[in-house]
């Protein structure tokens, strides 16, 4: 039977989140995933015929906060963790294409 | 070939982002500050830290569905968010909260004035999504990240491609950062990036009875009027004569494209497109839960919408008989809008009060860099000037010195008038003897005004502003110029 994500689909996942993963480990993901998604599949035994759908796993909506201020970090305590600081910027590694997808 | 033997339609449609005016983020409770020192906004939320929850601003969710019924959009009374997934570091969690299958509102329209018509633009969806932070390129090792920004409510508005020109789109973002502004939705300030725009942009060429078209281009993030105008009027020609060079330049051959709006050279320079850059891999956010809108809390959210600026529009012209220029113009900026109409309710004279709007008020509120409301003159003092022009107690001349004086004091307008001796006089007697003493002291004007035809005209204005200037201005202009005609008819007829 064929994987549920087979090495290519592994691959291609991992150029979308910019990782690298070796032959080695493109396998062992592709059997690792492939055993999650067939064990979630078990869920399709369940018979669904008289349930709506449902967008969300909880029986709760319209949680808001109010539109008020809360004190945020400053710089220093934004930037403790950074690998890289410059000035109160996180510096990463240069990025060559400018324009985000946001 | 030519231009000329071809039938072209240009299609563009407009993907808007406008920020909205929250004080503080979508999700946290950091505050929205422009210009703030990097990275001094933020806090685990905004910086997508392991193991924190958003939660949605009621406000920005509030304002979002006020925006989308003044575009006629129908509101879904269930709404959830979903993960868009792009590693870029403005973005430190990987993926941007934004509504993917079920938006908040959709099918909508925007009625756009433009030139003496009005432009219907169909609205395919607005929705509520959070922005990015800022990426600096200037360091030519490091990229510098802030992330202030990260987490500020954006309402995303989706146009259909019903736009036919650049005026056309032009027209449409201005309109809109008017909507906007009326309705308290966004501040729409230009300079701090709170409206961008990316218009989508190809050209339907007929030729010989086949219609081909040109590859649909989007050119990204446009952060001024100019610079939306600028690009579609470039793309529809680079497009029609990309096409003409190399006819398998299409929609069908080359599909979509991005390109990039240089603001100096004033062109559109091709952007390689990512690979796979579309695969987002949308999945719904699980942790936040959905919206339901009930009827009693759409009709409260429905019921302070105010009037639109279109419409208000209209009925200034129809109310107070101003041009639709002038109209436009005053109903700009709500605030003087509202000052313009409650300066009438006090008792102003609308033509009046319109003319001085336009041709005094606002070249003043321009020259301190505010709004006619911003130079902080009340509505009943506007009324008073406007009525005391209307009925006569003032000439025009003298309404324009006293508005002068009103700038700077509070005095009432009549109290300026009689301090300043320019209360309009009206016994004709008295005019009369200012008449003649100004016939008495220009002998050689009353002889030009009598008898020499290519200085009468001349001769009698001069005769006119020697009247004005014996009564210190508060003369009648238009009595005086009654008696000047009659005196020197008489004259003539000797
Ligand atoms: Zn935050």
């Amino acid at each position: 039977m064929a994987k549920k994500i087979d090495e290519a689909q592994v691959r291609h996942i991992a150029m979308l989140s910019r990782l690298k993963p070796s032959d080695d480990e493109v396998r062992l993901f592709s059997e690792q995933l492939s055993a999650i998604v067939e064990y979630i599949e078990k869920l399709n035994e369940v018979d669904t015929t008289d349930v709506e759908p449902t967008a969300h796993a909880l029986p709760i909506h319209n949680v808001f906060r109010e539109d008020v201020p809360t004190e945020p970090y400053g710089p220093d305590q934004a930037l403790n963790n950074s690998p890289q600081r410059v000035g109160s910027f996180f510096g990463v590694p240069k990025v060559l294409d400018q324009d985000s997808g946001a | 070939m030519s231009t000329r033997d071809l039938e072209t339609k240009p299609v563009i449609g407009l993907e808007i982002h406008v920020q909205l005016a929250t004080r503080t983020k979508l999700f946290c409770g950091c505050p929205l500050e422009f210009g703030a020192e990097p990275n001094s906004r933020v806090c685990p939320v905004c910086l997508g830290m392991p193991g924190v929850l958003p939660v949605m601003n009621r406000t920005a969710f509030e304002l979002a569905v006020r925006a989308a019924t003044a575009l006629h959009c129908d509101i879904a009374r269930f709404t959830k968010w979903d993960r868009k997934s792009y590693y870029y570091p403005d973005l430190p969690k990987n993926y941007q909260i934004s509504q993917y299958d079920l938006p908040f509102s959709s099918d909508g329209y925007f009625d756009v004035p433009v030139g003496e018509t009005t432009k219907r633009v169909r609205i395919l969806r607005v929705h509520l999504e959070e922005d990015a932070g800022k990426n600096l390129h200037d360091n030519p090792a490091v990229t510098l990240v802030d992330l202030n920004r990260t987490g500020t409510p954006l309402l995303e508005i989706v146009t259909q491609p019903d736009i036919e020109s650049a005026d056309e789109a032009y027209a449409f973002c201005t309109e809109l950062q008017k909507l906007v502004t009326y309705l308290g939705v966004s501040e729409a300030n230009m300079q701090m990036g709170h409206m961008r725009f990316e218009p989508n942009i190809n050209v339907h060429i007929t030729r010989d009875g086949v219609v081909y078209k040109t590859p649909i281009v989007e050119v990204k993030n446009l952060n001024s009027f100019r610079s939306v105008r600028g690009a579609v009027m470039y793309e529809i020609e680079r497009q029609i004569q990309d096409w003409l060079a190399d006819p398998t330049y299409t929609l069908e051959n080359r599909g979509k494209e991005n390109r990039g709006w240089n603001d100096t050279r004033e062109i559109t320079e091709f952007q390689r497109s990512k690979e796979e850059a579309h695969d987002y891999r949308y999945f719904p956010e699980p942790d936040l839960v959905p919206v339901e809108i009930s009827e009693a809390w759409l009709a409260e959210l429905q019921a302070d919408i105010p009037e639109l600026p279109l419409d208000r529009q209209q009925r200034l012209q129809d109310e107070v008989e101003l041009s639709a220029a002038d109209a436009a113009t005053i109903v700009g900026d709500r605030a003087t809008a509202d000052l313009f109409e409650a300066a009438i309710a006090a008792g102003g004279h609308g033509i009046t009060l319109g003319k001085q709007f336009i041709s005094f008020w606002l070249r003043r509120a321009k020259e301190r860099n505010t709004s006619i409301a911003g130079l902080g003159i009340d509505a009943e003092r506007l009324g008073e000037l406007s009525r005391l022009t209307a009925d006569g107690t003032i000439n025009a001349t003298a309404a324009a010195r006293i508005a002068e004086h009103m700038l700077d004091s509070a005095d009432t307008p009549m109290a300026i008038a009689q301090r300043e001796g320019l209360i309009q006089v009206k016994d004709v007697g008295q005019m009369q003897v200012w008449v003649d003493e100004a016939f008495a002291a220009n002998a050689k004007a009353v002889q030009d005004a009598v008898s020499n035809p290519k200085k009468q005209q001349r001769a009698r204005g001069f005769l006119t502003g020697q009247v004005m200037k014996l009564s210190a201005g508060q003369a009648d202009p238009k009595i005086v110029g009654e008696l000047i005609d009659k005196k020197l008819a008489e004259l003539a007829a000797g």
